[in-house]
């Protein structure tokens, strides 16, 4: 019997990698994306955290090459960092199906901005489907490995906040798409980029895409809604979802492969209404690609590009209205945890008046009262390169009291470039790197990371040493200690690391509350 | 087609907010309705103000709930239930922890599952598949005390004793 089960759309996309035959599953934790490789753990399947996302896509096109099917998954700025394999594999694509999920967050739930991923599809020139709930999550994914496939080019399975984090119905197709075998087979010419390939693979790229344009005009990923003439709705993604709640009445147009656009298809369904209005969150690429294709649609207003959408924002959208929206009442805003190890290290860089260069983790929350102590966050791993910049631009006094902070399962995304950075290009004044080890990638929900001695899985693993790697690189004092346990002692290396010029890493270590009792439970064997 | 019945649940991050909500949905789902399920991880684990939200019905296509169209909102942190009563509509039911016999509560752990209980008795499912789905979604040596604050909860506050 086939069982129906609720599931998110993340269960949904580890369910359907593993009813097709998954190789590896390979990404780097960040909400909304963190759970699908979890669930493909869990499930049985393989699946590993890489260092970074760069670093996780590269692995993935190495099973791909190796003809085995693989997932990559990662938030959206995660592809920021992927983003250099991503260009040149959508050139020479690989013989395995090779899946990258990018799951977007509009309205910025837990990122530090909402960029708007499908953008990638059209930059690198890969396929992009875009699922509406965990039903399509399934059924997409396992249409992705196929098509990636058939077309040997990359799929991104473009997932936002919504899709991704809300449960719904499921019927899974078990063995629904058996992998092939595992092979490797020499073809240099479509696997080495050197320009003399690579600008034959570019054309090939181009006749591909015009290939999977006409593909999408057949329809499997179109669904239409016949309903009124008065007003059409194209839509894609959760708009979808909203759009039937918001005007029940309308006819809809779904695109579920959004990149390369059925155009004829959008032309005809434009056509055969009187108001054709565009539902798309982010950016109005969409709205857009129909106006330059000549077909009549509407936009939404610039208003609706900040933030997700809604039942009530897509009324409101469909109304014409653009009278400034009701702010959500303000609720109780996130901190850090009471006995979290972070803390104290704040207190005193608060107190010692430290201009902070911050970072992306949990411990960004120090910019919040009663700390403030963090002065910037840009991106994963820019806390000691923009620390540096600063160093070597201001004048002395304050130059003095810059402080790069970063969390352990940062410094191994891509912290270590800048440690490498600081002792090649060393300022005036050397400079402070606090690494906030808690020993876990903590605000994307408890993750292993390559040093705190355990797998995906928990299981036991061989462990960097963060001491060991910043020692070889060369910095001048690396001290190790717990501002929770002894703050004087912390207070007193950090006063005087500031005060000299050299180049000082102090790794601030203590277990995050949360993770220890876990990390206990899997000493004992458990899971 | 039938109504969607909007629930939203609310409190503060550690309360149980997510854990209450895919008891319910599991539970309504195993009845037979359609239902989805909605909420946001991330930040708002740090102890921030969370919420989270199950519409179910005949067929349901948004996950979340609209603005000011929630039918039961079950608030089980009281400095949350300003914040989140905007969410009600006119005429829909809201379940406090003022609403709720907490004082008889053994472990205050349980004072999700307790309030679920008193959320349960406005559904017409047995209790015997609620309990099915409080069980499924937590560890079993804390069935017990969770099967307890349930039935207290659906008992009511000022039920006879």
């Amino acid at each position: 019997m086939i069982e129906k089960e609720l599931v998110s759309g993340n269960e949904a996309i580890a369910r359907a990698a593993l009813d097709s035959g998954l190789c590896l599953g390979v990404g780097y934790p960040g909400t909304p994306s963190s759970e699908i490789l979890e669930n493909v753990a869990a499930l049985g399947g393989q699946a590993e955290w890489a260092p970074n996302e760069k670093v996780a896509l590269e692995v993935g096109i190495g099973v791909a090459f190796a003809r085995g099917r693989s997932i990559v998954t990662m938030k959206h700025v995660g592809l920021n960092v992927a983003a250099d394999p991503l260009f040149t594999i959508a050139y020479s694509g690989t013989p395995g199906g090779l899946v990258i999920v990018s799951a977007d967050d509009p309205g910025m739930a837990s990122s530090q901005n909402e960029q708007d991923n499908r953008r990638y599809a059209i930059a690198a020139g890969v396929p992009m489907l875009e699922p509406s709930d965990s039903q399509e999550a399934y059924d997409f994914t396992i249409r992705a490995f196929e098509l990636a496939e058939r077309y040997r080019c990359p799929v991104l399975l473009r997932m936002t906040t919504r899709v991704c984090h809300s449960k719904g119905a499921l019927i899974r197709r078990p063995n629904a798409s058996p992998a092939p075998a595992i092979a490797y087979e020499k073809d240099v010419q479509s696997n080495v980029m050197i320009p003399a390939y690579a600008r034959i693979a570019h054309r090939k790229l181009r006749a591909k895409l015009a290939e999977l344009a006409r593909f999408n005009e057949e329809g499997e990923f179109i669904h239409e809604d016949h309903g009124s003439s008065e007003l059409g709705i194209i839509a894609t993604g959760i708009s979808y979802q909203h759009a039937r709640d918001a005007a029940p009445e309308a006819s809809v147009l779904k695109l579920g492969m959004t990149y390369p656009l059925p155009m004829e298809r959008i032309r005809k369904f434009a056509a055969g209404v009187k108001r054709c209005v565009v539902l798309e969150e982010g950016d109005p690429i969409l709205a857009e690609a129909c106006l330059a294709a000549g077909v009549k649609v509407e936009g939404k207003a610039e208003m609706y590009r900040f933030g997700e959408l809604s039942v009530g924002r897509v009324r409101r959208i469909l109304a014409g209205d653009t009278t400034p929206e009701a702010a959500p009442p303000a609720g109780k805003p996130p901190q850090l945890c009471v006995g979290c190890p972070h803390r104290r290290t704040y207190e005193v860089l608060r107190d010692f008046g430290c201009i902070v260069a911050g970072d992306i983790g949990c411990y960004t929350l120090g910019v919040l009262p009663p700390f403030e102590a963090v002065d910037t966050c840009v991106c994963m791993g820019a806390s000691i390169t923009t620390g540096l910049g600063m160093r070597h631009a201001l004048p002395e006094a304050e130059a003095r009291r810059v402080v790069s902070v970063i969390g352990d399962s940062t410094f191994l995304h891509t912290g270590i470039n800048g440690i490498v950075e600081m002792v090649y290009n060393r300022p005036k004044t050397g400079h402070v790197v606090i690494i906030l080890d808690n020993s876990i990638t903590a605000m994307t929900g408890m993750q292993e990371n390559p040093a705190t001695g355990r797998k995906l899985d928990h299981t036991p693993a061989p462990k960097v040493v963060i001491e060991d790697v910043v020692r070889a690189i060369g910095v001048d004092h690396v001290d190790i200690c717990d501002p929770t346990l002894d703050r004087e002692h912390f207070a007193g290396i950090l006063k005087e690391r500031l005060a000299s010029n050299d180049l000082s890493v102090i790794i601030a270590r203590r277990p995050c509350i949360l993770a220890a009792v876990k990390a206990k439970a899997y000493q004992l064997g458990g899971k | 087609m039938g109504k969607v019945v909007n629930i939203t649940v609310a409190g503060l991050g550690g309360q149980g907010v997510l854990k209450v909500t895919d008891i319910l949905a599991e539970a309504l789902f195993d009845a037979g309705f359609d239902v989805k399920k909605s909420e946001v991880h991330g930040m708002s684990q740090r102890g921030g103000s969370v919420s989270s939200e199950v519409r179910f019905g005949d067929r349901v296509f948004s996950p979340m709930v609209p603005a000011g169209e929630t039918d039961y909102l079950l608030v089980l942190d009281s400095t949350q239930v300003e914040v989140n009563l905007s969410k009600l509509r006119a005429g829909g039911v809201l379940i406090t922890p003022d609403d709720v016999p907490l004082a008889e509560l053994e472990n205050p752990k349980a004072a999700n599952i307790l309030m679920l209980g008193a959320l349960s008795r406005h559904f017409d499912l047995p209790e015997e598949l609620w309990l099915k789905h409080v069980c499924r979604n937590l560890p079993e040596k804390v069935h017990e005390v969770n099967i307890a604050a349930f039935r207290l909860g659906r008992r009511g506050k000022n039920a006879d004793r």
